[in-house]
Order: C-alpha cells, then sequence, then structure tokens
C-alpha cells in the first residue's frame, strides 16, 4: 500500500468509526462534549501511528484503548468526582472486552441521533450537531453550508452540548408512544442537512455538494439502524431520487434545467434504481409517511425516463395524501402544480390563493409556480411580475436567469 | 438528578376564581408525584400582587412593589423531582395539569450532574 491509499484506508476507518466511537462513549458518560476531545487525541495518534504500524485488525478496540487512556490521564489531572470514575472504570473494561473477544462492536448511534433529534435541543443547532457528532464533519465546513460564521456555530454547538450534559438528555432510544414524533425530528434534521447542500448556489456546490452526500451517509446509517422504520428507508430514497439529478440540474453553460426537461440520460440510474429498491421495501410495511410520499412523488418523476411521460394524476393523488399528512408550503405549492398539470389550472391558481400571505413572501417556488399558472391561463402580464417576484428570491444566479426570462418565453 | 418545573402563568390566570376541578387535578397530581417516590417538595405561590422585591446595590438595601413591570408570566409555583433524566422530568411536566393552560419550565438544580 503507497502512502496516500495507507492514509485513504485510514480517513475511511476514522470516518466509520468515529460515530460509532462517540455514541458509545458519550452514551455512557452522558456527555458529548467530553468524549469528542478525548476521541480527537486517539485519532491523531492514529494518523501518526498506522501508517507505520498498519491498520490494527480491530481499529475501533484500538482507538478506544487510546481514548480510554487520555480519558483516565485527563481524570487523573482534572481530579474528577467518583461519579466518573466509576464510568472510566466501566468504559476500561468494556475497551478490553471489545478487544479480546470477536464481539461486534456495539452500536449506540441511533441514541445518540435521538440524543441530536431531542426536542430540548434547539432545532437549528440538530443538524449540526449529527454531522459534527456522527460524521465527524468540520465545525467550518458547517458552519459554512449553513451560512452562519463559524464562532456561531461553534457557540451553538457547544450550547447544545452543554445542554445534554448538563440537563441530563438520555441516550435512549424512545418507546412507541413517543416513537413516530421522535424519529420524524431525526429524519427532518438529516433531510435539513440535504436541503441546504441542495438548495444553494451551484457555484459553491462543493461544500454543499459534500453536505448533501453527507445526509445521505446519514440517511443509510439510519436504515442500517431502523432497518424496520419505513420513514428512515422513504428519507433516504428521497434523498437518492434528487440526488440523481444532480448532473441534469444545470446545462454546460450554466444555465438552469427545470425538472420536466431535464436530459434523463444525465441522471444517475444506479442511484434510482437504489431508491425504487427502498421505496418498495418501504412499502412492505404498510405504514405511509410523508417522507414516502415525497419520494413516490420523485419516482414518478425519474419514470419519465423510461416512459418519456410524467403521469400527473398520480403525482396529484400522492399531493392529495402528502397534504394531508404534512400540510407545509411545500407541499400545498406542490399540489397546486400537479392539479395545473393534471388539467385544471383555473383550480389550481384557486388553491395557490388560498395559501395564507405570511406563507408565501419570501417562498421562491409559491412565485414561480404561480407564474406558471397565470401563463397556462393567459394572464401574461401578472405571470411576469409573479415570475419577477420569484426570480428576487433566489440567490441562484442559474434559477434567476431562468426565472426571468420567462414571462418572455 | 435534581429538576425543578417551574409554572409559569399569564396574569389572567392569576385574576380567575379558583377552579375547583383544576385544584383538585392538582391535588391528584402532587399525590401521584408522591406516590411515585419522585416529589422532593412543592408549593404554590400568591398572585404577583403580592410580590415584593428586594436588592442591595451599593450596600443599601432597596425594596420595591409588585413584579417588573414588562413582566408576562408570572411564577405561580413550582415542584421539584427527583429522576433519572430530562426526559422522565418531561413526561412529570407534561402531567402537570397546569401545563394545559401554563408553561411549565423543567430545569435541573445545581449540584446533581454526578448524582
Amino acid at each position: 500500500m503507497n502512502d496516500s491509499a495507507t492514509q485513504a484506508a485510514i480517513e475511511s476507518v476514522a470516518r466509520n468509526s468515529y460515530g460509532r466511537l462517540i455514541a458509545y462513549l458519550a452514551a455512557r458518560a452522558g456527555n458529548v462534549a467530553d468524549v469528542e476531545d478525548t476521541l480527537g487525541d486517539a485519532f491523531a495518534e492514529a494518523l501518526k501511528r498506522w501508517p507505520t504500524d498498519g491498520i490494527p485488525e480491530k481499529p475501533e478496540a484500538w482507538l478506544l484503548r487510546v481514548a480510554r487512556n487520555r480519558m483516565i490521564d485527563a481524570a487523573r489531572h482534572h481530579q474528577v468526582h467518583e461519579k466518573s470514575e466509576e464510568y472510566l472504570q466501566q468504559i476500561t473494561e468494556e475497551a478490553q472486552t471489545v478487544a479480546t473477544t470477536h464481539d461486534q462492536f456495539p452500536d449506540e448511534r441511533l441514541k445518540l441521533l435521538f440524543v441530536c433529534a431531542h426536542p430540548a435541543i434547539d432545532p437549528a443547532a440538530r443538524t449540526p450537531l449529527m454531522l459534527q457528532t456522527v460524521l465527524h464533519v468540520d465545525a467550518a465546513r458547517i458552519a459554512s453550508a449553513f451560512l452562519v460564521s463559524p464562532a456561531a456555530m461553534s457557540q451553538r454547538l457547544v450550547r447544545a452540548k452543554s445542554k445534554i450534559r448538563d440537563a441530563r438528555i438520555p441516550f435512549r432510544v424512545p418507546d412507541p408512544p413517543e416513537w413516530d414524533e421522535r424519529v420524524s425530528f431525526v429524519l427532518d434534521a438529516i433531510y435539513s442537512a440535504y436541503t441546504t447542500g441542495w438548495d444553494s448556489l451551484a457555484e459553491t456546490s462543493s461544500t454543499h455538494h459534500a453536505l448533501a452526500g453527507d445526509a445521505i451517509t446519514l440517511g443509510r446509517t439510519l436504515v442500517q439502524l431502523m432497518p424496520g422504520e419505513p420513514e428512515a428507508h422513504g428519507l433516504l430514497a428521497l434523498m437518492l431520487h434528487c440526488e440523481a439529478r444532480r448532473d441534469a440540474r444545470y446545462a454546460s453553460n450554466g444555465e438552469y434545467i427545470p425538472l420536466d426537461q431535464q436530459e434523463t440520460g444525465l441522471w444517475s440510474h444506479r442511484m434510482i434504481d437504489e431508491a425504487e429498491a427502498l421505496l418498495r421495501k418501504a412499502a412492505t410495511f404498510r405504514s405511509l409517511g410523508r417522507y414516502q410520499l415525497e419520494a413516490a412523488i420523485q419516482s414518478i418523476h425519474a419514470h419519465r425516463a423510461v416512459t418519456g411521460d410524467i403521469d400527473w394524476p398520480e403525482i396529484l393523488l400522492l399531493y392529495e395524501g402528502l397534504v394531508r399528512l404534512a400540510p407545509g408550503i411545500g407541499s400545498l405549492v406542490g399540489r397546486a402544480v400537479a392539479l395545473a398539470q393534471a388539467g385544471q389550472p383555473a383550480a389550481a391558481l384557486a388553491a395557490l390563493e388560498e395559501i395564507p400571505d405570511e406563507r408565501i413572501a419570501d417562498y421562491q417556488p409559491y412565485w414561480a409556480s404561480r407564474g406558471h399558472l397565470l401563463r397556462m391561463l393567459g394572464r401574461t402580464a401578472e405571470a411576469e411580475k409573479a415570475f419577477t417576484r420569484a426570480a428576487s428570491l433566489t440567490d441562484d444566479p442559474a434559477l434567476r436567469a431562468y426565472l426571468f426570462k420567462q414571462p418572455r418565453g | 438528578m435534581k429538576y425543578a418545573l417551574l409554572v409559569h402563568q399569564p396574569q389572567e390566570a392569576f385574576d380567575k376564581p379558583r377552579d375547583p376541578a383544576l385544584a383538585a387535578a392538582g391535588k391528584a397530581y402532587g399525590e401521584a408525584l408522591h406516590a411515585a417516590g419522585v416529589l422532593v417538595t412543592g408549593a404554590g405561590l400568591q398572585p404577583p400582587h403580592t410580590t415584593t422585591l428586594v436588592t442591595i446595590r451599593d450596600g443599601k438595601r432597596q425594596v420595591h412593589d409588585g413584579p417588573y413591570a414588562e413582566t408576562k408570566e408570572f411564577l405561580g409555583g413550582l415542584v421539584i423531582i427527583d429522576v433519572p433524566d430530562l426526559d422522565a422530568a418531561l413526561d412529570w411536566a407534561a402531567r402537570n395539569p397546569a401545563a394545559a393552560s401554563a408553561t411549565i419550565e423543567v430545569r435541573p438544580l445545581i449540584g446533581y450532574a454526578g448524582a
């Protein structure tokens, strides 16, 4: 193995193990912040030693052993109270067991995900906390993706971690009465990472693209940790359907291309196939949810690659279901568009106009959809106004250019 | 781990005549806390107009009548419970009949982080 291959292998082990190790230690300590520091040291040690010593057979046990030693050093140094010594003792013994037996290293990441998306955690901190703890995404990169200063993001994360420790948010998998709601918080936080990576400028795509990839990794982890939860499958299917179209969203000259005009040959059929398989799997649980419906809508768009057509009546049906389950502005606007495409533009416009004013003021898709519907109805002057409003609400230059040229098109 | 469940109520809640059904529910809640062995202590507070504020500034004692004028919600009562973690404390907060109209603030007590 050459140096860069060793480096890549280490990074892969580190990336795969970090979340599991931090979850394992944090679940026992009830504390994310302290174990993060210790693990950071352990990984630094690995980067120093593995290139010469080789990657250990049980990398997680190796890292855990180093982390444990660091913790004991820190405990001696700070003279922490008895309780901590007790848990250090416990971790020491468990680390020994992990190192000497062939047991699978315990995976506590689901508990960690539930802690990150706990209702007692600031919603704005949930997604960054997941990215940082489960995937070990660099805090500065998280800050740049969420368009806040590194200092502000760091403060948000520190505050959330202090809350976990000081208010003692438990590391547990919730029971059925609260299961659905708690799962939805986890799903929403992961999806928020994806949409943050998706909705942003094409030019700055390196950071954002990485974030969308991180969201998909979290989605895969969740499916692995909750194999019986249909919505976890639905969420991953939704993200994969959207991700499959990444290369088709802009022409080579940077021009924005709307979904129904994208070159289907540019879609990733590997991702589409995976998304379809996930949706079929989700359907076997016979428990419909928001993410399955959204993924099903995307699945019909994806089907255009096969049939050349978009089945708008079917999309409308799915939006009807979605509006009942999750009457967010996105689903209301989506339903109106489907209604228009299914041949009822006047009813669609009426549906758009029922959405309360305070929800549409800064919602770009509402104004773009309104423009399309007005144009279908031959109300060109009003359509132009709506497109102009939409154009003023996007931060994507390609989309802005596309929206500005609409009324004249 | 000990948590304070602080009941914040708007002025109107204090102005209304005491609702016997609510009082009975509150009593039952106290009994449930006691029966579960989680109750440390609890108390209801008289209305905000009975409040007097005391500060010492520059060594001088200052006494003021009434709560701060800008306050919209007032502490109506508190319960201190001893439970394993925040989820358990949140469950008890949600069971408080006052939660239907007031806001229950759940705050861990100092000095019990390792307990």
